[in-house]
C-alpha cells in the first residue's frame, strides 16, 4: 500500500492531509479529536499578541453559496484570530504536542507589524514543542484593519521584513501564509523567500459579500442590520488557489519553494491536484467544517487508493508532476484539433449542450426531430462547453483529429508538429521560423 | 407447452423468455451514472441514523462518500470492514425496515438515499474483479471448527481465518452458502451469486469447506470439542413447522422452503412444476417469496393466507406490496381448517379470525378457495441444537455468542437474540468470531 507520510520542512505527518488555522483547530478539545479521526497535522487557530484577545461578533458569522440540494460550495465567514487567552492556547499547544509526536502541529501566529511584537511571542511559541510556525498575512477582514493579516500580505517589504523577524527570534521551520487579495501572488511569495521563509501557505481567504437580504438591505451574515465583507473559502475558491500555486510552482524566482497547499480541499482528489501542483501537502478548513473530521478517512482512502493504482510509492512520487505541463497561453499548441462527440447510449436528450452551444458558442450541435443531438464537425471548435454542461459524465468526449486529417471545419489538414501562437503567422510579433 | 391455467400442478407454464425475464434482478445493479447521483444525495451525516440501524455498523456515509469521490474500491473495503457478506445483504437486505427506513432523507423527503443499491454498486466492483482486500494474519496454529455454511458462519470463518486461524467449516448439505444458496428468492440473488460470494470469501485462505457432513450424524459436538481449540454453531433453522389441519399430508401441500430450494437448484425454471391455483399459508419473507416465486413460473392465482391482520405480518410492508404488484393476492385474518381433495389438493377451506381478550379465535365463518398446490410457511425451527441450553425454542447465546457449553458459541438464526435476517447473522458470526479469537490468544 501506497506509503501517505510525507515530511515537510523536516516536519513529519502520517499523511499530508493538514487542518488549516480556523475554527477546527481553534482548541484542545478540536485537535485531539481531529488527530483521533486521523488528520496528519494542524495548524493552530492564529494566536494574537499579550493581552486581552480579540472580541468576535456575537451574531452570524458565516455566509454560505449553494450548490444543488444545498451542498455547501462556499462559505465566507467574518470571525477573526482566536479570541481565547494567549496562554490557554500555548497550554493546549504543547499538552497535544506531547500527547501526538507523530502528527505536526503548527502554531498560527498574527501580531503587530513591530519587532518587539514578534520577539515577544516567538519564544513562548517555541516553548510548547509544536514544530513550525505560520505567519497569518490573510486575514481579510478585522485585523486588516488593525494593520495585521492581510494588510501586512499586501505589502511585500512588510512580509519579508516580518518573516526575516521570526527566522532570526524562532529556530524551527517557518511557513508564510499568503493572501490571495493581492493581484500577483508571486510579489509577496518572492518577498517570503528573501526573508528566509522555509515555505509558504496559501491561499487565504478572499474578500466576499455572498449575499444582500433583500428585505433589509443588508449583506449577509447580518448583523443587526449591518454586514461586512468576509474572507470566502470552500470548493468555490479552489480553481483560484491552484492557479496561484501554480504561479508560485513556476516562477522562476520561487520555483522550488516548499508549498502548503489551501484552499477547497474537499476531497482526496483536491489534495492529489495541489500535490501535483507542487504542494508538500495540503490544509482543509471549510470541508471539515462542513461534514466533520471524519472525512479525512475518504482523504486517505482515496489518495492511497489513487497511488496504488498510479504506482506511486510515496508522495514523493507525483509531488509538483503537473508543475512543467502548467504553461502560458502563448505556448499551447495550436495544431492541436480536437471534435466533441455525443456518446448516443449515454445521452438523455436533455439539450443543455444544444442550448450552451446554439445560444452561446458555435451552433455545433444539431438537434433532430426526435431529440437527438449530434455534434456537426464543421462547426465544432472544440470549446469543451457542452462537455461541461452535460448532466451525463463522460457522455460527451472531447476526441482529438489524428494527424493527417482534415478538420472539416477550417479543411486544413492536421498536422503532427507543434506550433504555438509565439510563430503563428496572424501573431505581428511572431519570429519567423528561419 | 403449458399455460397458466392448466389445471392441476404443472410445468411449462411459462415460455423461457418470459421466466427469464421474471426471474431477473429485482433491482437491476446500478450504472456508474445512477451511482453518482444516488450517492450525491447522501448528506453524510453526524453518527448517521443508517450506520445505527444496520445490524453490521456499516460506516454508510463513507461508504458512500467514497462511491461519490470514484473509489468504489475503497468504499467496498469500508463495507466489507463491518460485513464480508455485504454483497449478499446488498441484495437481500429488507433496507425498507433498516437502514433506508433511518436515513434522514426518508424522514425529510420520503425518499431515502438508496443505500442497498449503492453497497451493491461498491461490492460488486471489488468482486467481479475477483480481488479479496484483506489478508491473512500470521497463522496462529489455533484450529476452529464452524458448523453450517451460512452467513453466520462463513461470516465467522472469514474473520477467523483473517486474524490468522484454520477454520474448517462443515455443513449438511452438498454445497455452501446456507440460506443465500438455497432460500433466498430467485430474483434476490441472480447469476448464481451466492455461490460465486462463497469462493470469493475463500479466497482469504485459511478456510477449509466440508459439504455433506451433518452434525448429529458422524459428526459429534464432542468429538469437535475435542479436535478444535473452539466450534462455533450455526446451523440455522433446518424444520419446519407442521399445519397440523386435516389433509395436510396430501399431494400438493408442501413446504414453501422446500419448494424455494427447488427453485434456487433448479438449471431450468421451466421443468419446474407449479399449481394452477397456489395458496400460501404464513405471513413473513418465505411466504411472500414462495407466493411471489409460484406467481412468477406462472401460476394464475396466488393466494396468500395470514391468520391475522396485515400489520402484525413480519413481512414488511414493501415485501406485502412486492407480492400484490406481482398479482398475489393477500388474504388476512383467515386460518387454515382442512386440506380437500381425493389424495391430491383440490382445495381448502380457511376460516377467518379475531383476537378476543389477546388470543386468536375462529369466528366460524368460512371459506373455501381452490388449491391444487399448498405451501406451509408458518415458521422454521431449530433441528439441531448440540445438547445445548436452550433460550425459547433457540440455542441460548450471550452478546458475544457464547452458549452454555465453555468452547463452543452460536450465531445466526439457531441462536437465540436477533431477527432471522442474512445480516443479523452475518453480524453475529463476525461478533462470535471476535470473542473466540480474544478467546484463544488470552495470553498468547
Ligand atoms: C425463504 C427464505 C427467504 C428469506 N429471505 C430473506 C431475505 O430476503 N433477506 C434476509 O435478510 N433474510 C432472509 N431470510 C432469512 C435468512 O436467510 C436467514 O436469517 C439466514 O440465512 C440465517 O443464516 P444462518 O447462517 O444462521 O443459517 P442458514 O442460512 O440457515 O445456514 C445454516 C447452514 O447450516 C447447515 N446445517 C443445518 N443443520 C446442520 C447440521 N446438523 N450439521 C451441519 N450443517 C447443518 C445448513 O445446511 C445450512 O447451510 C430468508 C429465509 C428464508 C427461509
Ligand atoms: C471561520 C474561519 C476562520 C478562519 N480563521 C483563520 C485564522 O484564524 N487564521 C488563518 O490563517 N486562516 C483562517 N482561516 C482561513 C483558513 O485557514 C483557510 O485558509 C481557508 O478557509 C481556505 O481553506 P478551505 O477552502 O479549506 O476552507 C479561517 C477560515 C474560516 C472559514
Ligand atoms: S452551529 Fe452551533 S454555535 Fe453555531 S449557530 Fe448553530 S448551534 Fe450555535
Ligand atoms: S447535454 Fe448531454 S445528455 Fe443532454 S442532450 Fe446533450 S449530450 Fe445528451
Ligand atoms: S442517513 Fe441517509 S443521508 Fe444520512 S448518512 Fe445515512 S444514507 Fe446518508
Amino acid at each position: 500500500m501506497a506509503d501517505l507520510t510525507t515530511d515537510f520542512l523536516g516536519i513529519k505527518s502520517p499523511n499530508p492531509f493538514w487542518l488549516a488555522s480556523a475554527p477546527p483547530t481553534d482548541k484542545e478539545y478540536n485537535v485531539r479529536r481531529a488527530f483521533e479521526a486521523g488528520w496528519g497535522g494542524v495548524v493552530w487557530k492564529t494566536l494574537g499578541a499579550e493581552g486581552p484577545p480579540v472580541v468576535n461578533v456575537n451574531g452570524p458569522r458565516y455566509g454560505v453559496i449553494y450548490g444543488a440540494d444545498r451542498r455547501v460550495m462556499g462559505i465566507n465567514n467574518i470571525e477573526l484570530i482566536t479570541d481565547r487567552d494567549l496562554y490557554t492556547n500555548l497550554e493546549e499547544i504543547k499538552r497535544v504536542k506531547a500527547d501526538y509526536p507523530d502528527r505536526a502541529v503548527i502554531v498560527s501566529i498574527m501580531v503587530p507589524c513591530e519587532e518587539e511584537a514578534w520577539k515577544a511571542i516567538l519564544p513562548l511559541v517555541e516553548e510548547t514543542g509544536a514544530d513550525g510556525i505560520e505567519l497569518n498575512f490573510g486575514c481579510p477582514h478585522g485585523m486588516a484593519e488593525r494593520g495585521m493579516g492581510s494588510a501586512v500580505g499586501q505589502v511585500p517589504e512588510y512580509i519579508e521584513m516580518v518573516t526575516r523577524w521570526c527566522k532570526q527570534y524562532y529556530s524551527k521551520p517557518v511557513i508564510v501564509k499568503l493572501t490571495p487579495n493581492i493581484t500577483d501572488i508571486r510579489k509577496p511569495a518572492a518577498a517570503a523567500m528573501r526573508g528566509g521563509a522555509d515555505a509558504v501557505s496559501l491561499i487565504n481567504t478572499i474578500n466576499s459579500i455572498t449575499s444582500v437580504n433583500l428585505d433589509t438591505m443588508s449583506p449577509e451574515p447580518s448583523i443587526d442590520g449591518k454586514g461586512t465583507h468576509g474572507g470566502y473559502c470552500g470548493p468555490a475558491v479552489k480553481p483560484i488557489a491552484m492557479s496561484m500555486v501554480s504561479e508560485i510552482a513556476r516562477d522562476p524566482e520561487t520555483h522550488g519553494l516548499p508549498i502548503s497547499g489551501i484552499g477547497g480541499v474537499t476531497t482526496w482528489r483536491d489534495a492529489a491536484e495541489y500535490i501535483t501542483m507542487g504542494c508538500g501537502n495540503v490544509q482543509v478548513c471549510t470541508a471539515a467544517m462542513t461534514y466533520g473530521f471524519k472525512i479525512v478517512q475518504e482523504m486517505i482512502s482515496g489518495l492511497s487508493q489513487w497511488m496504488d493504482e498510479k504506482g506511486h510509492t510515496s508522495i514523493q512520487d507525483f509531488m509538483g508532476a503537473a508543475v512543467p505541463n502548467t504553461t502560458d497561453w502563448q505556448y499551447l499548441n495550436l495544431n492541436y484539433v480536437a471534435k466533441a462527440q455525443i456518446n448516443q447510449d449515454d445521452c438523455i436528450s436533455c439539450g443543455r449542450c444544444y442550448a450552451a452551444c446554439e445560444d452561446t458558442s458555435h451552433q455545433a450541435i444539431a438537434m433532430s426531430e426526435d431529440r437527438t443531438f449530434t455534434v456537426i464537425d464543421e462547426e465544432c471548435v472544440a470549446c469543451n462547453l457542452c462537455v461541461d454542461v452535460c448532466p451525463v459524465e463522460d457522455c460527451i468526449s472531447m476526441v482529438a483529429l489524428a494527424p493527417g486529417t482534415t478538420d472539416p471545419r477550417t479543411g486544413k489538414v492536421v498536422e503532427a508538429d507543434y506550433a504555438n501562437w509565439t510563430t503563428h503567422p496572424n501573431n505581428p510579433s511572431a519570429q519567423a521560423a528561419e | 407447452m403449458n399455460s397458466p391455467f392448466t389445471p392441476g400442478i404443472a410445468a411449462q407454464r411459462l415460455d423461457a423468455d418470459a421466466l427469464s425475464e421474471n426471474f431477473a434482478d429485482l433491482h437491476a445493479p446500478l450504472t456508474a451514472h445512477e451511482a453518482a447521483v444516488a450517492a450525491d444525495r447522501c448528506y453524510f451525516c453526524h453518527d448517521a441514523p443508517c450506520t445505527t440501524a444496520c445490524p453490521t455498523d456499516i460506516d454508510i456515509p463513507m461508504f458512500i462518500r467514497q462511491i461519490a469521490t470514484d473509489t468504489p474500491e475503497a468504499a467496498a473495503k469500508t463495507i466489507f470492514d463491518m460485513n464480508i457478506l455485504g454483497g449478499m445483504c446488498a441484495r437481500v437486505c429488507p433496507t425498507e425496515e433498516l437502514c433506508e427506513q433511518a436515513c434522514v432523507r426518508e424522514m425529510a423527503e420520503g425518499k431515502p438515499v438508496e443505500i442497498g443499491r449503492l453497497q451493491r454498486f461498491a461490492t460488486d466492483t471489488v468482486m467481479e474483479k475477483g480481488v479479496m482486500p484483506f489478508t491473512r494474519a500470521e497463522p496462529t496454529g489455533k484450529k476452529v471448527a464452524v458448523v453450517g455454511a451460512g452467513p453466520a458462519g462463513l461470516s465467522c470463518a472469514h474473520r477467523l481465518a483473517m486474524l490468522g486461524h484454520d477454520v474448517t467449516i462443515y455443513d449438511a448439505k452438498d454445497k455452501a452458502g446456507g440460506l443465500n444458496e438455497f432460500g433466498i428468492a430467485a430474483y434476490k440473488s441472480t447469476d448464481d451469486f451466492a455461490a460465486k460470494e462463497v469462493e470469493w470469501l475463500c479466497t482469504i485462505g485459511g478456510i477449509e469447506i466440508k459439504t455433506g457432513m451433518a452434525l448429529g450424524a458422524a459428526l459429534k459436538i464432542d468429538d469437535l470439542v475435542g479436535c478444535f481449540e473452539a466450534v462455533f454453531l450455526s446451523v440455522g433453522l433446518g424444520g419446519v413447522n407442521a399445519l397440523a389441519i386435516d389433509g395436510d399430508d396430501k399431494d400438493g401441500v408442501d413446504d414453501a422452503v422446500s419448494f424455494i430450494e427447488d427453485l434456487r437448484q433448479a438449471d431450468d425454471l421451466a421443468a419446474l412444476p407449479v399449481g394452477r391455483n397456489v395458496v400460501v399459508i404464513g405471513g413473513g419473507m418465505t411466504a411472500v417469496d414462495a407466493a411471489v416465486q409460484s406467481k412468477l413460473l406462472g401460476a394464475d392465482n396466488v393466494t396468500i393466507a395470514y391468520r391475522r391482520g396485515r400489520d402484525a405480518m413480519s413481512a414488511s410492508r414493501y415485501e406485502q406490496d412486492l407480492a400484490a404488484s406481482s398479482g398475489v393476492k393477500l388474504l388476512f385474518n383467515v386460518r387454515p381448517v382442512e386440506i380437500h381433495g381425493n389424495g391430491t389438493a383440490r382445495a381448502i377451506e380457511l376460516e377467518y379470525t379475531e383476537t378476543k381478550g389477546g388470543s386468536l379465535v375462529g369466528t366460524g365463518e368460512k371459506i373455501h378457495l381452490p388449491a391444487d398446490q399448498v405451501f406451509r410457511a408458518i415458521g422454521q425451527t431449530l433441528t439441531t441444537d448440540g445438547g445445548l441450553k436452550l433460550e425459547g425454542r433457540k440455542i441460548a447465546v450471550s452478546e458475544a455468542g457464547r452458549t452454555s457449553r465453555s468452547g463452543v458459541w452460536a450465531g445466526g438464526d439457531c441462536a437465540s437474540g436477533g431477527d432471522d435476517l442474512t445480516v443479523t447473522a452475518v453480524a453475529e458470526g463476525r461478533d462470535a468470531a471476535m470473542d473466540i479469537h480474544a478467546t484463544l490468544m488470552e495470553g498468547a
